[in-house]
């Protein structure tokens, strides 16, 4: 297998709170390979956002990267303090195009410029060759008349148009990894599906690394190679995209697979996961998902399990896949699921 | 059974809404829009942003008023002016929920506070230790403990605030609940909890819901009957499974194309459709609401009634 680009390593992050210290990410660890596509799936609060800001350095100033490492070309981004140092890194290296396309964007000034002034910070370009570049960059967005738009201001753009912006923005200075956090979560299903397929072309015609963060799993389905699950801060499933899909090993993802409507049966509950997410202001003992996992082994409240190995790709943290674990059968919906990939193979 | 047969809790006839902007001409939000709600049944109103979905819901329980057009519930006419009996009769029956927990609550006021105040307004209990038990049987009725009633909504998750939310809307003892997107702002693990409290609470008390969503995987599997708004119009209603099977209009089958499946094999070679509103040629050949199959209605031109009669075969 190829060298990762992005190698993580055991990051914790903690925050302070009103006198109170929250642990968001609980030693989470993983590698981005070149050109791939990987989804980061969890909830609100899983810390799937917070784990790629520590990337760019853009933690709120409450937070801090306490220990483990983020390598990047043989440097350590988790010692990076400086503004200075980030800026070697954010947008360069790395990019993020954000959620909501409203917020992102400055609403005084004009499209162009905002695209214009990536171009000029960070390759130096001036003038005509800068607005030229901006132009061919709109329209390779998917902007209609490019030369038109560029002197435009945000709100003469449609949601999904703005997305289209926040794109080129980030693909501006050809970082080697993008990162998507929820951006479709704001746009209609038609444009959501508009702006997947854009995020996929350009993906495939830069050969950038893509991290794609989401809660929905539909959309997963569409842009990942690889996926991993987050739940309270740590990730505790990773795999190939339809290693996850047709065969999740984590009682976590089970319980998210089965709780989509899209495998519900209709006219029976569908599948609810019972509790809410642990607190973290509190330290967490054993598998943090044990409390609501009701076929939790005794050993998950006292220790936390480590990564066991499904597959070359695939690994979770559960003590099922313990060789000594009693045999638990996932929930039908997942045995269903496991059936139809059988069925794909034959 | 047949439609016909069964009791209509809601009718729309002919609902129109317009908003009036500075000088300008009014903005119809919601454009000669016609239906029926069953008693008993939820009805899935789905629609991209800005389609009128919401404003049709608001409409019902009488927040927006109408520009032409009627609601008639249980048969008698609930739009415009009507008697004062009447009035507080649907106050009562017909409630909502709203989409985001987190700014429907008010946050200065105890839960027992939010919970009680349909009834304050309309007198609708005896004496105060009426109200009280009434305000506890509805909290445990979605789930939550009487004692959560001496706290303040900040004190409780997405999920639990829907739940008050829900209990506020069922002190009421209605018999129709327009629900705006009541799970969108939710988490997904917490998603599958109000919605299976929504179909109990539907089964146990009879409960008739307009189910406005812009997620068509969750009205999939919740809803009995669909209908797809475009730009404030109605386009196309059937029920659900011959809704998701054999769409007509070319905006709901792009609509529909355009859903996430979560299934790597299937979504990776899906092909999403575009829908291009000049498709239709409506200028001589104007569309009227027609039934293609039983039940299933769509907006088209007699053109576009011949093509859909012979996809349906």
């Amino acid at each position: 297998m190829t060298e990762p680009i992005l190698s993580v390593r055991d990051l914790v992050v903690k925050f302070s709170l009103r006198g109170q210290i929250l642990t968001a990410i609980r030693g989470a660890s993983l590698d981005l390979y070149p050109a791939e596509t990987v989804a980061i799936v969890g909830e609100s609060g899983s810390g799937k956002s917070v784990f790629t800001k520590t990337w760019l350095g853009m933690l709120d100033a409450n937070g801090w990267v306490d220990s483990g490492s983020i390598l990047l070309e043989g440097k350590d981004l988790a010692r990076y303090r400086t503004e200075r140092e980030w800026l070697t890194i954010r947008g360069k290296k790395i990019a993020m195009v954000f959620q909501d396309p409203m917020t992102a964007l400055n609403p005084l000034r004009t499209v162009g410029m905002q695209i214009q002034e990536v171009l000029e910070l960070h390759h130096g370009m001036r003038g005509e060759e800068a607005k030229a570049r901006t132009i061919e960059i709109l329209g390779e967005v998917g902007i209609d008349m490019p030369e038109a738009r560029y002197d435009q201001y945000p709100h003469e753009f449609s949601g999904g148009m703005r997305q289209r912006v926040v794109i080129a923005i980030a693909v501006a200075c050809n970082p080697k990894i993008l990162i998507c956090d929820e951006p479709t979560t704001a746009l209609d299903v038609t444009i959501q599906a508009q702006i997947l397929e854009l995020i996929r072309s350009l993906q495939k015609k830069l050969g950038v690394t893509l991290v794609y963060i989401t809660h929905d799993l539909g959309v997963v389905a569409n842009v990942a190679d690889r996926v991993a699950v987050m739940y309270a801060g740590e990730i505790i499933e990773y795999g190939t995209v339809e290693e996850i899909f047709y065969d999740p090993r984590h009682p976590y993802t089970w319980a998210l697979l089965s709780s989509l409507p899209q495998l519900g049966v209709k006219g029976q509950p569908l599948y609810s996961i019972a509790g809410t997410p642990p607190n973290l202001f509190t330290e967490i003992n054993g598998d943090a998902f044990a409390p609501r996992n009701p076929k939790a082994l005794k050993i998950d409240y006292v220790k936390r399990p480590p990564f066991f190995q499904v597959s070359p790709a695939h690994s979770a943290k559960t003590w099922l896949l313990d060789p000594r674990a009693p045999k638990v059968e996932p929930p039908e919906t997942i045995k269903a699921l496991q059936a139809k990939y059988e069925g794909y193979a034959q | 059974m047949t439609n016909t047969e069964r009791e209509v809790i809601i009718e729309l006839k002919n609902l129109t809404v317009e908003f009036k902007g500075k000088g300008r001409k009014p903005f119809k939000a919601v454009d000669d829009v016609s239906f029926r709600i069953y008693k008993g049944e939820t009805f899935g109103l789905v629609g991209e942003t800005g389609s009128g979905k919401t404003t049709i819901g608001r409409a019902i329980v009488r927040i927006n008023p109408l520009a032409g057009g009627e609601i008639l519930f249980k048969g008698r006419r609930i739009s415009g002016v009507i008697p004062k009996e009447l009035d507080r009769e649907v106050t009562r029956k017909i409630q909502m929920i709203f989409q985001d927990p987190m700014a429907s609550l008010n946050e200065r006021a105890k839960v027992d506070y939010i919970v009680s105040e349909g009834l304050y307004n309309i007198g609708g209990f005896k004496d105060e230790q009426d109200r009280v038990a009434k305000v506890s049987r509805a909290l445990l009725e979605v789930g939550l403990l009487p004692e959560f009633a001496s706290r303040f909504p900040h004190e409780f998750s997405g999920g639990q605030r829907q739940r008050i939310g829900i209990a506020r809307a069922l002190i009421m003892e209605p018999e129709f609940i327009v629900c705006d997107e009541p799970i969108s702002s939710l988490d997904v693990s917490i998603r599958a909890q109000v919605l299976n409290l929504m179909s109990d609470l539907q089964k146990t008390k009879g409960l008739t819901y307009l189910f406005i969503s812009h997620d068509l995987s969750v009205v999939r599997f919740i809803a009995d009957r669909v209908g797809v708004i475009y730009k404030g119009k109605l386009v196309e209603l059937a029920e659900t499974e011959e809704l998701f099977e054999h769409p007509y209009h070319p905006y709901t089958r792009a609509l529909l194309s355009a859903i996430p499946i979560p299934d790597p094999r299937l979504e990776k070679k899906k092909k999403v459709l575009v829908y291009d509103p000049s498709c239709h040629d409506y200028s001589q050949d104007k569309p009227r609401w027609v039934e293609i199959t039983p039940g299933h209605f769509v907006l088209a031109n007699e053109a576009e009634i011949r093509q859909y009669q012979a996809m349906a075969g």
